[in-house]
């Protein structure tokens, strides 16, 4: 069996701090992981590799540092991996970033099974996964929180709003997950020792038969046409250690203004 | 330029249309009329008890009814194939969708198919008058900036909206809509993703991002026992309980109680935090609530700058103090 998964590197947001007067995020000189979600992806496919034998290729779309995450999945026990980099994909919104994906599964493929995180800690849309299944052509399922194959079929069980809902889809498909499904193991040392001996396949456009303006801040259906800070209107109110009954009072104010009381 | 219509995709659990699709269907009424155009509702399910009635008062002029068998159980594939489907038959110029799992499902998927764009977890929608385009507000990376994003020449301009980001408006009992039965090509309905069941959540685990009130603990609860007692003010107050990575992490409670960048982002009417100190990652998730209130030890912990109540203090003295009023508060009102 052959396996993909998709990752992205995200800004390590446990070390991300915020700028006291302007209210961003201050990203400079802060560390980046592979999106966490997608550590649950990259370990579903190593345990499909383990019982019942498959491939893992990895790919992420992203600037030519997105090496450093690329390079953590081989140490992790992926086979191959590949950067899709290219001055064309940047600025890509989802669906461009799905195209750009789903060009390279197509190039390098087939897959059996696409695995991604559900959604990633930075742009948080969840979008990337159903949109690259229907550019494949292949079905798909979200919020995944168990899955084994067999005979050709994932069977699977979702975590939702009300609970959970079993599925079963034919392979190939693409499913994301979620990070109950598994705990992600530690690199070894020998995969680490690995890792730094494998080559990681660089990807542009051409390579994967992606026309410039189909991609990137030209290609991409939307776009961002302003950024701006909302206007912090709380008014806070603070109560210390001393005054802790008044802080509870006014609590039970605020419940009883908002009829929640 | 013609404007076209807007089209609400409705979520229907168990044949009931739920609340978040009346939300959307009084912000597109609000939008549809800017260009002089119909609000047009799609409800895909097996049966449906009510709904429609609802659906004309709050502000839909269509209501597309998609009834199949095949909707008694969430089927991703059939579903968004069903929307572009719609989409395909009613060309409308914008379509809404809420961003519970099933719409963050469904719409990528329709989107894709359609090859046109889709912004996900939008606080805000607005029409541009030079262009009648569909602004599209929502938070960017980690919620301490927003985005207001346009799709300038794809169509429809699709958009996912967060439930309880929009409040519903006044119901007009009186407003009538069309109802129209969409009919579904077999090809839709013969579907490769077989949906097998589905089993509820028990009692504690339903979903906080529908809740008005959540007492969420972190850190400073120290363990899993004690979240009984943010679990007791939850019940009073009819709320449910989250919980930071932290808590999660160290498995003091589950992870469909995590709020944040990695859980969930909720929108109560009111937000308690008790011993979080306020990471960005959970702070993100917070953004849309009404109103929070803080508690913890620590008088320099971040969650107090973005809180609208601070109380510096063990999360073991106030909680129990909170308990305490609301028992009385409550008592009181019973006598």
């Amino acid at each position: 069996m052959r396996i993909a998964v998709l990752i992205k590197q995200v800004p390590d947001t446990d070390e991300v701090k915020i700028d006291e007067t302007s209210g961003t995020l201050v990203r400079e000189g802060t560390g980046t992981i592979i999106n966490p979600l997608d550590l649950h992806a990259l370990e579903s496919a190593f345990l499909l590799k383990r019982f019942n034998g498959a491939s893992v290729s990895v790919f992420s779309m992203g600037p030519m540092q997105a090496e450093t995450a690329l390079r953590e999945s081989l140490a992790l026990g992926a086979d191959d991996a590949f950067l899709l980099s290219d001055p064309a994909f940047a600025g890509s919104d989802t669906w461009a970033t799905a195209r750009v994906l789903a060009s390279a599964l197509i190039s390098f493929g087939p897959y059996d099974l696409v695995l991604a995180g559900e959604k990633a800690t930075d742009g948080e849309t969840g979008q990337v996964g159903p949109e690259v299944a229907v550019m494949l052509g292949v079905p798909f399922s979200t919020c995944v929180s168990s899955f084994n194959i067999s005979g050709g079929f994932a069977n699977l069980v979702r975590t939702v709003e009300e609970g959970t809902e079993s599925q079963r889809i034919p392979l190939p498909c693409l499913l994301t997950v979620l990070r109950d499904i598994n705990e992600p193991s530690m690199p070894t040392l020998a995969g680490k020792m690995r890792a730094r001996r494998s080559d990681i396949s660089k990807v542009d456009a051409a390579t994967i038969n992606i026309e410039h303006s189909s991609v990137g801040l030209t290609g991409s259906p939307t776009r961002v046409v302003k950024v701006f800070r909302p206007r912090v209107t709380r008014g806070a109110e603070h109560f210390d250690a001393d005054n802790i009954d008044k802080g509870v009072e006014r609590f039970i104010e605020i419940l009883k203004e908002r009829s929640l009381l | 330029m013609k404007t076209g219509d807007v089209m609400v995709v409705g979520e229907v659990r168990s044949g009931v249309v739920q609340p978040v699709t009346m939300e959307l269907i009084s912000r597109a009424r609000i939008l549809a009329d800017l260009q002089g155009s119909d609000v047009v509702v799609l409800l895909m399910s097996d049966e449906l008890e009510s709904g429609p009635g609802e659906c004309a008062a709050f502000g839909a002029d269509r209501i597309l009814l998609a009834l199949a068998p095949e909707f008694g159980l969430f089927n991703q594939d059939i579903q968004y194939r069903t929307v572009v489907h719609a989409v395909m038959e009613t060309k409308p110029a914008v379509v809404l969708a809420p961003a519970t799992t099933s719409g963050r499902t469904i719409m990528p998927a329709a989107a894709a198919a359609l090859g046109t764009g889709l912004t996900a977890d939008c606080t805000g929608l607005d029409i541009d008058f030079d262009t009648m385009d569909l602004i599209q507000t929502r938070p960017a990376i980690g919620g301490n900036v927003m985005a207001s994003i346009r799709t300038p020449n794809h169509r429809p301009q699709m958009a996912t909206v967060r439930p309880r980001t929009f409040s519903p408006g006044e119901p007009d009992r009186t407003r009538e809509a069309k109802l129209l039965r969409l009919d579904i090509p077999q090809e839709i309905l013969d579907s490769p993703v077989e949906a097998l069941g589905a089993e509820p959540a028990e009692g504690d685990e339903s979903n906080i991002q529908d809740m008005d009130v959540i007492v969420s603990g972190g850190k400073g609860v120290a363990r899993a026992g004690s979240f009984d007692l943010l679990r007791e003010l939850a019940s009073l107050l009819g709320g449910g309980v989250g919980a930071s990575r932290a808590a999660v992490d160290n498995r003091w409670i589950g992870y469909p109680h995590q709020v944040g960048l990695s859980g969930k982002a909720v929108s109560p009417r009111v937000y308690i935090a008790a011993g979080i100190s306020g990471s960005v990652q959970h702070l993100a998730g917070i953004q849309t609530a009404d109103f929070i209130v803080a508690v913890n030890r620590d008088p320099d912990a971040p969650i107090f700058r973005v809180a609208d109540l601070s109380i510096c203090g063990d999360l073991f003295d106030v909680i129990p103090r909170m308990i305490d009023a609301v028992r009385s508060r409550i008592e009181k009102r019973k006598s």
